[in-house]
């Protein structure tokens, strides 16, 4: 398994390197990283940071340059605050990671939940009504779901009954000075609900037809004949054989669920990756532009890796080299 | 030679499609989907209405009404007036016109592109299939959303760069779809016939290979209408997409998300309906389109 780690590690570092390459050219070729430099009009400090910058050079010497001082930790100061983008983007990554976590694990496991029950009672109105929902959840945009579940769950109720503060929170992930848990959760519920709304939608429908497929299976139909209790063929049996499908699934998608939360800090107002990679799109901070972009490919690598992982480890018949 | 070659590869490629029926059939077998029909004549009903606003759409184009303000749906104003007393349902027609022509717009060029390279990826195959395909997996890793949120700012906002950042992404998922079909669909023995008699390349993609890609390239297509309309909006509402005096139902939701918690929020509601009508309408259509292409489920 150490070995084919590392051979997948190996393996993704070319492909980073070109992404980071393409990314580098692609924002260079579109923004003037000299733009704050030049409002100003100091032809000194331009001076200065053409040559520190190799601007006057061609765009694959550029990079390199850029390239060497990334790989060694320096990377580089924020037009648009002034400080160093390290930092910055550390800071950033803890809010992101919370509610992508918190976000994966519930979609995971209320898309497993409506798949088995869609799969195990096909064609009834509860399956019916699901696939129905899933339809209007990959036909919704996200930011248009999470607004209507502020005005529902938060603004709503507080001028309806009168109350001094929301039950749900929609700004930030707690409030300040506070470390309570349950303040915690219900400034949690919301984001998280706009995150998983089309991931579930989709998850769900892959994960109904897996389960289809393992409930027809030969083996199933075998337990069956054997007289296996019900419970035991679904979850055992075919469950865990659709599993694996499922997470692949799941796993192609982390690029997807980090795009959304792009979407979901910028309307709860949390200060994470999403909100940095606006901010300074507005900016045009190329400084931090491309160290975030090639932070969020090499995560979403990571969860490829950990998908594939996870695919050995749900089906001993996939060897891993 | 060439002649018997047409011949020959034609009878082959006949018995290709008797699999999948002929048009007739497959135009009856979408027409009794109890769900794209419905969804074909409300799209079709909601091009008509937004693409025809000049005539349909009950205020002209941005007339203010200062005095009134902000009101709520009424009869003079079926979903209400904005802040400027602008009619709400006026306005979505207009904007739809921008939504639905860039929805369009993505979906014809990455289905144009897509399948072109998709094809080439999946019959020439060696160095160039490979790079193609490295290429396509390079977008996998990034959020689509940002980097088009990037190229459409680096570019300018505009309709036109909205509509090339999202068809630079949105080629990749067709040209991947097309890829898998032409694999499969080389292997087989018409292909061979007609490799046999000496047709060339070009000729065995565009007249052997094409055909059999219809269904397949359709679908996606209708995918790809729905998912551009659903990114246009998203990128409208952050802020990087069509800007005024332009307007698209995801600006009109940009501007109406500042008034959760007000008065008018009812105008937050209309706009993400019609996007949602759509969208359900294209994926449904797609749906009606896979079942009566390939009634047995097989290549779809």
């Amino acid at each position: 398994m150490i070995t084919f780690v590392a051979r997948r590690a190996l393996y993704s570092l070319p492909v980073i390197l070109v992404a980071s390459f393409v990314l580098f050219w692609a924002v260079r070729s579109t923004f003037d990283p000299l733009a704050k430099l030049r409002q100003v009009n100091d032809p000194q400090a331009i001076q200065r940071a053409i040559e520190q910058m190799g601007l006057d050079r061609s765009i694959p010497e550029q990079y390199l340059i850029w390239l060497r001082s990334f790989v060694t930790g320096d990377w580089g100061v924020s037009s648009r605050t002034g400080t160093p983008v390290l930092p910055l983007i550390g800071e950033a990554l803890w809010p992101t990671l919370q509610v992508a976590f918190w976000g994966l694990v519930v979609a995971v496991v209320i898309a497993g939940a409506i798949s088995v029950f869609s799969a195990v009672r096909q064609y009834s109105i509860g399956d019916h009504i699901l696939t129905g929902a899933s339809y209007i959840g990959i036909a919704m945009p996200a930011f248009w779901f999470g607004l209507i579940l502020i005005q529902t769950f938060a603004v709503w109720p507080r001028e309806a009954f009168g109350l001094a503060e929301p039950p749900l929170f929609f700004i930030g992930l707690h409030s300040s000075g506070s470390s309570d848990p349950l303040d915690y959760l219900r400034h949690l519920v919301l984001p998280v609900s706009a995150l998983m709304i089309a991931l579930v939608a989709t998850w769900s429908r892959y994960g109904r037809a897996a389960m289809l497929d393992a409930l027809a299976s030969d083996y199933v139909r075998t337990a069956r004949a054997k007289g296996v209790p019900r419970r035991q063929i679904i979850w055992r049996h075919a469950a865990r054989n659709a599993l694996a499908p499922f997470v692949t699934v799941v796993a192609l998608d982390a690029a997807v669920l980090l795009g959304g939360l792009v979407v979901t800090e910028q309307i709860f107002a949390i200060p994470g990756m999403g909100r940095l990679f606006l901010q300074s799109l507005v900016a045009a901070d190329v400084y931090v532009l491309l160290p975030w972009m090639i932070v969020v490919a090499v995560a979403v690598v990571i969860c490829n890796l950990l998908a594939d992982l996870g695919y050995a480890l749900l089906d001993p018949r996939v060897r891993l080299r | 030679m060439s002649g018997v070659g047409q011949a020959v590869s034609g009878e082959l490629i006949g018995e290709q499609q008797s699999s999948t029926g002929s048009a007739v059939q497959i135009m009856r077998r979408f027409l009794r989907h109890r769900l794209a029909m419905p969804s074909l004549v409300v799209l079709v009903l909601l091009l008509v209405v937004c693409f025809g606003a000049a005539v349909i759409a009950p205020y002209p184009r941005g007339l203010q009404d200062l005095l009134l303000g902000p009101t709520g749906p009424s009869p003079e104003h079926w979903l209400g007036t904005d802040e400027i007393g602008r009619d709400y349902l006026s306005e979505i027609l207009y904007a739809g016109q921008v939504s639905l022509a860039i929805g369009l717009a993505v979906a014809v060029l990455s289905t144009l592109v897509g399948t072109a390279l998709g094809a080439i990826a999946g019959y020439v195959g060696g160095w160039i299939g490979e790079l193609l395909m490295r290429i396509t997996d390079l977008f996998l890793i990034v959020p689509a959303i940002a980097l088009i949120a990037i190229i459409v700012q680096g570019l300018g906002p505009s309709p036109v760069t909205i509509v090339l950042a999202l068809a630079a992404l949105g080629w990749t998922y067709i040209a991947r779809v097309v890829r898998g079909q032409v694999l499969s669909l080389r292997e087989r023995d018409f292909i061979d016939a007609a490799r046999g008699i000496g047709a060339s390349s070009v000729r065995i993609i565009a007249s052997h290979l094409l055909p059999n890609l219809v269904g397949i390239v359709v679908v996606a297509m209708s995918l790809s209408v729905a998912s551009a309309i659903i990114v246009e909006s998203t990128l409208s509402f952050l802020g990087f997409g069509v800007q005024p005096p332009d307007t698209s139902w995801g600006a009109m939701l940009s501007q109406a998300a500042g008034y959760v918690g007000t008065d008018r929020v009812y105008l937050l509601y209309f706009p993400g309906l019609f996007i949602l009508v759509t969208v359900l309408c294209v994926n449904f259509i797609g749906d009606g389109l896979r079942d009566a292409l390939d009634p047995q489920g097989k290549q779809l």
